[in-house]
């Protein structure tokens, strides 16, 4: 039974490694399919058990904790796994149709299911250097990936992207050996026991700034997301939308992760520096979105800004606002994936996402037309759609803590998003084709890639409309992190005396 | 001898960064290669260094005995070593891909994807 927890990271992991073994694109790309979807169903089943049993420890290997390593399912994790098995499946079924042949035979389902084993290594690990390892596995998939086909502008974007990613992974490293010379456990529920029984500020403090750090870089909040903009826009769209959905939510999941587990004595330090980030965050992504005109250079600067809503989220640490945040990470990993596959879909059909150089998809597209207006205007945050519950929990959290400045600044990013997307809706969509140009590929032809879409823009709409289920999760996931107490017995099961005592 | 550890930790990341600020992509490799050096060390002396017992587990104990060396920061570095040799063969083969496709070893050159 507890051996469910370990589906998600090895069921891709065997369809990557088969996939190694026989090297024709056929059998690569059906395992891919195969191995996602059951690692989908594997997600599914352990949502539900944990649902019903709140925590799913398994200890590797027998060895107990805080010895062994440990993985462990709670809410949070468990939706971040589904969430990404759903998204890692159905941005696959899209990169069938889209990503050209070259790329798609040098190694490529294999290596998307290895980012995929690693993304969600990194959400169930409950193993502070073994996290490390689960990043590094993530990113080395992605680095292969970004770079693959070796474009010119690809390999520019990808080297800055592997340095930024190696520098926050080293400052990652040193600060696991700096808690490890302190508390003398990884475990995590153990550090944080530690900590809560024998607190120490002023090493703790130094930690958690390297561990902002890092996994700042990996969340790309200000100042450290300048490599993010540089990259996101250059790999083929599937690429770029697995990227865009995943990569920097797992920052912001280890950021939650980190701060409410062993960090949180030292959160009052913290909390205006979390602030101020979010609001900073939230302001560059926007500002910058608004001076580009290319479909997924805009997208990738609204990441930005979107990782600064549930950076506010962390700081305001409240049970709405990390209700909030957690309803803000589905929403945004649909609603963000979703958009870069239809500007993929543009840049097929028109074969370019240059603003200036398409008009008419309007009149010319209807279809698609729909299937962007649903998740831009959910990102923008108009009710009913998901964005706007999203919006309205995190603006409501600030305001009852009576935190006005940063509600004024999330709301002031919120019309501003929305007058990015119109941007895109008016010259794309709206206005006339600059000059009639063919099209590159009769968009009849590419059911393939329109059906993912539209299955994503459908979960749009249900979490927008019937989002009271997802958000009842969101809130039991909110509590189960602002009460750790419950994380640490679950995998220290000896532990019940000790914390009585806190 | 921590003492010893911690300037050499702190050379090296020094060499790091002044690498990593340079405008040579071989430059930016070889930054990354020393500061992940420098965290090596530190985790490794992360628990002090002292002169200790191996540690093994008499046949009749079940636990360490006292004056045991802590064996984990040192199964974490090897694994550290492994994981950053194998990052950093694969950065100099995107350094010597880049280098080829762009004619450039100046980061300064690689500037048309920002914006």
């Amino acid at each position: 039974m507890n051996n469910l927890i370990l589906l998600p990271v090895f069921i891709p992991f065997v369809a990557a490694i088969i996939g190694l073994i026989f090297r024709t694109l056929p059998v690569q790309r059906t395992l891919g399919l195969i191995g996602m979807a059951a690692a989908t169903i594997s997600a599914i089943l352990l949502l539900n058990v944990v649902m019903e049993q709140d925590y799913l420890v398994l200890s590797l290997g027998a060895w107990q904790a805080p010895f062994g390593i440990v993985l462990v399912a709670d809410l949070l994790s468990a939706i971040m796994v589904l969430i990404s098995c759903i998204m890692g499946i159905l941005v696959m079924l899209f990169s069938v149709q889209s990503v050209d042949n070259a790329r798609q035979k040098t190694f490529y389902y294999p290596l998307y299911s290895m980012l995929i084993m690693g993304v969600n290594g990194a959400f169930l690990t409950g193993d502070i250097f073994n996290l490390y390892v689960w990043f590094e596995v993530m990113l080395i998939a992605s680095f292969v990936l970004i770079s693959l086909g070796a474009d010119r502008a690809q390999l520019e974007g990808a080297f800055k992207y592997m340095v930024l990613n190696l520098v926050s992974s080293l400052l990652f490293l040193a600060g696991a050996g700096l808690l490890y010379a302190k508390v003398g456990t990884l475990n995590m529920a153990d550090i944080a026991l530690k900590l809560a029984i024998q607190p120490d500020s002023f090493l703790i403090n130094s930690t958690a700034i390297l561990f902002l750090i890092s996994f700042g870089v990996k969340a790309a909040i200000f100042p450290f997301f300048f490599w993010l903009p540089a990259s996101y826009h250059t790999p083929p769209t599937a690429i770029s939308a697995i990227f865009a959905g995943l990569l920097t939510k797992v920052g912001v999941y280890t950021l939650m992760r980190s701060f409410t587990l062993f960090f949180n004595q030292s959160f009052e330090f913290l909390q205006d520096i979390l602030l101020i980030l979010a609001a900073l965050t939230m302001l560059t992504g926007v500002l910058g979105a608004a001076a580009q005109y290319n479909i997924r250079r805009i997208l990738s600067f609204h990441i930005i800004s979107q990782i600064g809503y549930m950076i506010m989220g962390l700081a305001l640490l409240t049970p709405l606002a990390l209700a909030g945040t957690v309803f803000y990470l589905v929403h945004h990993i649909i609603v963000k994936t979703n958009l870069f596959l239809v500007g993929g879909v543009i840049e097929k059909v028109k074969g370019t996402g240059e603003l200036s150089k398409i008009g008419g998809l309007y009149r010319a597209l209807p279809f698609l037309a729909l299937l962007f207006f649903i998740p831009a205007f959910s990102l923008g945050g108009i009710p009913p759609l998901s964005g706007f519950w999203a919006k309205f929990a995190l603006v409501k959290a600030s305001i009852d803590a009576e935190v006005f400045w940063i509600t004024a600044v999330s709301l002031i990013v919120g019309v501003m998003t929305l007058f990015s997307m119109t941007k895109i809706w008016a010259e794309a969509f709206w206005k006339d084709a600059p000059e009639e140009t063919e099209n590159k590929v009769e968009p009849k032809t590419l059911k393939l890639m329109y059906a993912p879409i539209a299955i994503m823009v459908l979960m749009t709409l249900y979490l927008g409309l019937f989002g009271q289920g997802m958000f009842e999760v969101a809130e039991r996931a909110a509590d189960q992190l602002l009460n750790p107490e419950g994380y640490i017995q679950a995998v220290i099961p000896q532990s019940t005396e000790a914390i009585s005592k806190l | 001898m921590s003492t010893l550890i911690a300037i050499i930790i702190g050379a090296l990341v020094a060499a790091g960064v002044y690498c990593l600020l340079r405008r040579s992509l071989m430059k930016l490799v070889i930054g990354i290669a020393l500061l992940g050096q420098a965290v090596n060390l530190l985790v490794f002396s992360a628990n002090g260094l002292k002169s200790a017992n191996p540690p093994l587990i008499e046949a009749s104990a079940k636990t360490l005995a006292e004056g045991t060396a802590d064996p984990l920061p040192q199964a974490l570095v090897l694994t550290a070593i492994v994981i950053g040799f194998g990052l950093i063969s694969f950065s100099l083969a995107l350094m010597g891909v880049t280098y080829q496709k762009t004619g450039h070893d100046d980061i300064d050159a690689l500037t048309n994807t920002d914006t």
